[in-house]
């Protein structure tokens, strides 16, 4: 397929191996390493960047301004061309993207981190809801997440071993992937939060990980094979979760449609689904069927540095790509409580 | 110049609260005066959805919504979770069930918890009520949980009857409480800094590609976004690029006023630490000036630099600095 000039492609992708603590490293110590091996792959050196973009949370250090710390890693003095969002580093990338297609720059730094370590990720997540009718209660995010996979269940949609399998077969799949923190024959344990068990749960780690963009002719010169984003776009459901049909996704399947995901079947598909339960969701609003591979990297069940790992599902969709594996890939990030927003790529690399 | 070494971890417990005082606005507003009175109220949109909780704007069509309803303190579970491990903070301590419910006349459901027996005695389409707190204020937790009702279902559910959503003496604001509790790890570069402090040395890490020593250090070069490697002892010494007078008294903070505060760049280091100087009457402190750190007996930073009684320093030999 024809590319245009202004048509943005994943070049390169890094992350950390996702660990539960990283007491030695401060978040600058964890992401440093993958900044510079997205840099060697690309040859890139920090001032060669066009366009910084990070996505990070204050919450999870449970310090104001967090993210200035690891502005250093990317050589931000003298002032280069840089934002940060407070949310996961997907949609770091689409303010990036948008950033390349608008043809303000030409390369593109993306990078997320998350520290789950210091605090208590589920009492933590509670602060992002709405304050004057939940967060006063402190529903925590297993808690509503099993909301959800109940509303799933007395909708016939799944059941607790269909669940269970779900939670097998990415375990299984990230014995593939050397940076998973959960891989393997993994105990599917007790309940958390009835209906969902341990295995349905997604482990609490930390991590980082790190994607460069390039667009048109620079990225065929730094990429054998880019993976070219085709489509881009994410959507938000109401705010109140009482509103919401929690089985469905309208959000996730407008996102979709509007990034073309539709008009071709896709080999593969890595989805931001930190609960088994929310990968029956996602699986009905793609459309997805028995010919696409899902999370072939494990997904969030295997790693969910929060912050980072609705960019990994873009970056390890791409790094398919990349080495020949797909050609053509829906990535999927999701930020909130029960798939509350939802961001849709579509990646393709040139065909032979 | 040493190489650096695994530095040993170090913690510190980081609390973070943020009491937030939040205005309400006319729809929430009267919602949470009326849990006080035990009344719920709903926001009705022109399509005739009726809200509970109520939102100030259609979720749908994101028009204004100010028609509030009454609806009943009863209802149905739309979907539940049984948590067998109740958190701090959470509305129950004992084993409950988080259930999503529908009240009577009301289109959507309100996120609370349910006291019930077990996870057995839940399910989906079970009738449960409203047990109101001893002592309301005015928030979501007026409602202390959802109970079991043992009433027979209305053969019709009783439709929303409309409100004026006026109470004596409305509740306005709130403040919601909240409290984090993190342990920090200062990282690689910051522990070792902290490690040398304590035995009253100061050390920085140098850049390896443009050779600058930063201190304190933070763990990368700002101006190459390399990692920054090797430690270098700098000071105890140094000068002073810029300083102020401080004129307010801190809360807390025991240091009489005028003093003065300053950028301090250590010898050998790149970039000026801050501190405050003493020793020295506060308007004859100058740039240039040349100074030294003071402990204290128990101190994990130098308490203050003073002068070392040496020449001032000349400004060419720091005017990179400042």
């Amino acid at each position: 397929m024809a590319r245009h000039e202004r048509d943005i492609a994943v070049v390169a992708f890094a992350q950390s191996d996702h660990r539960r603590r990283t007491d030695d490293l401060s978040e600058l110590d964890m992401l440093l390493p993958v900044l510079d091996e997205v840099r060697e792959r690309t040859g890139l050196r920090a001032r060669d960047i066009g366009f910084t973009c990070s996505g990070s949370s204050d919450y999870l250090a449970g310090r104001p301004f967090s993210f200035t710390m690891t502005l250093d890693g990317v050589g931000a003095w003298p002032p280069i061309s840089e934002s940060h969002v407070e949310t996961d580093g997907a949609w770091a990338l689409y303010e990036a993207w948008v950033k390349l297609r608008t043809g303000q720059a030409d390369t593109a730094l993306v990078y997320a981190y998350g520290k789950s370590s210091p605090g208590s990720l589920r009492d933590v997540l509670t602060r992002q809801l709405d304050p004057y009718y939940l967060a006063p209660l402190w529903p925590d995010s297993i808690a509503l997440a099993a909301l959800q996979a109940q509303a799933l269940v007395d909708a016939g949609d799944t059941d607790e071993e269909a669940l269970a399998a779900i939670a097998a077969r990415s375990r299984a799949a990230a014995e593939a992937n050397p940076h998973a923190q959960l891989s393997g024959t993994v105990p599917h344990g007790g309940h958390q939060v009835r209906p969902l068990r341990t295995g349905d749960c997604p482990p609490v780690g930390d991590g980082a990980a790190a994607v460069v963009l390039a667009a048109g002719d620079t990225a065929r010169r730094l990429c054998g094979r880019p993976a070219w984003i085709t489509g881009i776009d994410h959507r938000i459901e109401a705010h109140s979760l009482g509103v919401r049909d929690l089985t469905d996704s309208p959000s996730t399947r407008l996102a979709a449609q509007r990034a073309g995901l539709f008009t071709a079947p896709v080999d593969t598909a890595e989805l931001h689904a930190p609960f088994t339960s929310q990968e029956v969701v996602l699986r009905k609003a793609l459309r997805l069927g028995r010919s696409t591979a899902v999370n072939p990297s494990g997904g969030a069940l295997a790693a969910n540095p929060v912050m980072a790992a609705g960019l990994i599902r873009i970056g390890e969709a791409a790094a398919r790509i990349h080495r020949g594996d797909s050609d053509r890939a829906v990535a999927h990030a999701t930020s909130g409580p029960c798939l509350q927003q939802n961001l849709v790529a579509v990646l393709e690399g040139d065909r032979a | 110049m040493t190489a650096a070494p695994p530095p040993e971890v170090l913690r510190a417990p980081l609390v973070v609260e943020f009491p937030f005082t939040r205005s309400l606005g006319p729809v929430q507003s009267a919602f949470l005066t009326g849990l006080r009175e035990r009344v719920v109220l709903g926001a009705r949109t022109s399509g005739g959805t009726v809200l509970v909780p109520p939102a100030e704007y259609d979720p749908a069509t994101a028009e204004e919504l100010r028609e509030l309803v009454e609806v009943a303190p009863a209802g149905t579970v739309t979907t539940w979770a049984w948590n067998d491990h109740p958190r701090p903070s959470q509305p129950l301590a004992t084993p409950f069930a988080w259930v999503l419910v529908r009240l009577d006349g009301a289109d959507t459901a309100l996120l609370h918890a349910l006291d019930a027996a077990g996870p057995d005695a839940v399910r989906t389409g079970m009738r449960v009520r409203i047990r109101w707190a001893a002592e309301r204020t005015g928030a979501i937790t007026d409602i202390a949980c959802f109970e079991p009702d043992d009433a027979p279902p209305p053969g019709h559910p009783p439709a929303a009857t409309p409100h004026e959503g006026r109470f004596p003496d409305p509740v306005t604001r709130i403040v919601t409480e909240a409290r984090l509790d993190y342990t920090h790890t200062p990282g690689r570069a910051q522990s070792a800094h902290l490690a040398a402090l304590r035995e009253r040395r100061t050390v920085g890490e140098r850049c390896p590609s443009c050779r600058k020593v930063y201190v304190p250090p933070r763990g990368a070069c700002p101006t190459c976004g390399v990692a920054t490697t090797d430690r270098v002892e700098v000071g105890p010494a140094g000068t002073v690029t810029t300083f102020c007078i401080v004129n307010i008294k801190a809360r807390n903070l025991d240091i009489e006023v005028p003093y003065v505060y300053a950028h301090i760049a250590l010898d050998g280091a790149d970039l000026p630490l801050h501190g405050r100087i003493g020793g020295i009457p506060y308007d004859q402190v100058r740039m240039g000036l040349r100074v030294e750190p003071v402990w204290t007996a128990d101190g994990r930073h130098p308490d203050h630099y003073r002068p070392t009684g040496e020449p001032d320093a000349a400004y060419d030999s720091y005017k990179e600095l400042i």
